[in-house]
């Protein structure tokens, strides 16, 4: 499958170092060139620089044939507002959205966004480490 | 009415100033603390420092009876979040979002924040509007009829020079408002007036029509 990752942090570089590896045609867009630097040197994909809630930007990446697209930037704000443009503009068929806060995850979940809060997930998977 | 404005920037300190002038109920929501104690200091307590995307800031100042929010930070993403947890948390009746990039409109739109006001383009339209050259000048939109009102410059080059108005094959959704000539008195046009070099003439239309519009009037 086609995938557009925005944000190439850990986990966005992490990610898409897998699917590629995987054999999916990846993507990876940031406003910052310098966060290439963490994708391996063996990665098929490619890298771009621009900024995710910038339709154009989102265009060159190649967001109108994507069958998936994942916001991971730091900014819970701007991935929200990067995978609505990329459901509601560019119809892709399937939009992953990292959100920090939880209250904010909860209320894009209700609103029909796919959408995983780190927090909750790594809170609730620290809790049954300890307790069990 | 009790509006929340979200963003303490300049825009949101002279829209508080305004809103409180009016008599409203107006609560200012900020993040940074320095800008917060200012404003306390200057207006009294009508700034409250607190993330104006977050749920919890929203619940703690009673956004559930805001008749209005507006969000006038420097990033279209926190506006177009503060406004959407607003609508979809608290149903606030009303939002209104400031946007940069005026392609983020249609987006805005679509995803049910009333009003979007984009601070590019009314800068744009102000610079465009001291251009003399321009033969065409946006002036105002308006919205709810898709209609635009216009400025059309005639300038001595202008093929419809001394042409009747009659004679004009005018874009059909557009109405001819009002002629100001370079001298004499401003007046509203009819089917005989005979334009001339210099004339400015005020007219409403669709954005679709405005080119057209300033071809007919301009003739090449």
């Amino acid at each position: 499958m086609k995938v557009v990752i925005m944000g190439c942090g850990r986990v966005g570089a992490r990610l898409a170092s897998l699917l590629d590896t995987d054999g999916h045609t990846v993507t990876v867009l940031d406003n910052d060139t310098y966060s290439f630097r963490r994708l391996p040197p063996t990665f098929g994909g490619t890298a771009l620089f621009g900024n995710g809630i910038d339709e154009e930007a989102l265009k060159r990446a190649g967001i109108e044939e994507a069958d998936v697209f994942v916001a991971l930037t730091q900014g819970d704000n701007r991935n929200v507002m990067s995978c609505q443009i990329a459901k509601h503009i560019f119809n892709v068929p399937r939009v992953v959205c990292r959100i920090y806060d939880p209250l904010r995850e909860e209320m894009y979940s209700a609103l029909g966004l796919e959408t995983i809060s780190p927090t909750k997930v790594f809170a609730q998977l620290l809790k049954e480490k300890l307790e069990g | 009415m009790y509006i929340i404005v979200v963003g303490g920037g300049r825009l949101g300190y002279y829209l508080l100033k305004a809103l409180l002038n009016e008599g409203h109920e107006v609560l200012l929501l900020e993040k940074d603390a320095r800008i917060c104690r200012n404003i306390i200091e200057e207006m009294g307590s009508v700034c409250y420092r607190g993330d104006g995307c977050e749920a919890a800031t929203l619940a703690e100042v009673g956004t559930g009876r805001a008749d209005m929010m507006v969000a006038v930070t420097g990033d279209d993403e926190d506006n177009l979040v503060a406004c959407q947890v607003a609508k979809h948390k608290y149903n606030v009746p009303r939002t209104i979002a400031r946007i940069r990039n005026p392609q983020n409109a249609t987006l805005f739109k679509k995803l049910g924040i009333d009003v979007t006001v984009s601070t590019t383009d009314i800068i744009l339209e102000a610079i465009e509007r001291e251009v003399p050259t321009h033969p065409l000048t946006h002036l105002l939109t308006i919205e709810e009829k898709g209609q635009v009102i216009v400025d059309v410059k005639i300038s001595p080059e202008s093929t419809t020079v001394g042409k009747a108005v009659k004679e004009l094959s005018l874009p059909k959704e557009s109405r001819l408002v009002l002629v100001i000539p370079s001298e004499g008195n401003t007046h509203v046009p009819s089917r005989n007036t005979v334009l001339r070099a210099g004339d400015q003439i005020i007219a409403v239309t669709t954005p679709e029509s405005k080119e057209a519009l300033r071809a007919a009037l301009r003739g090449v």
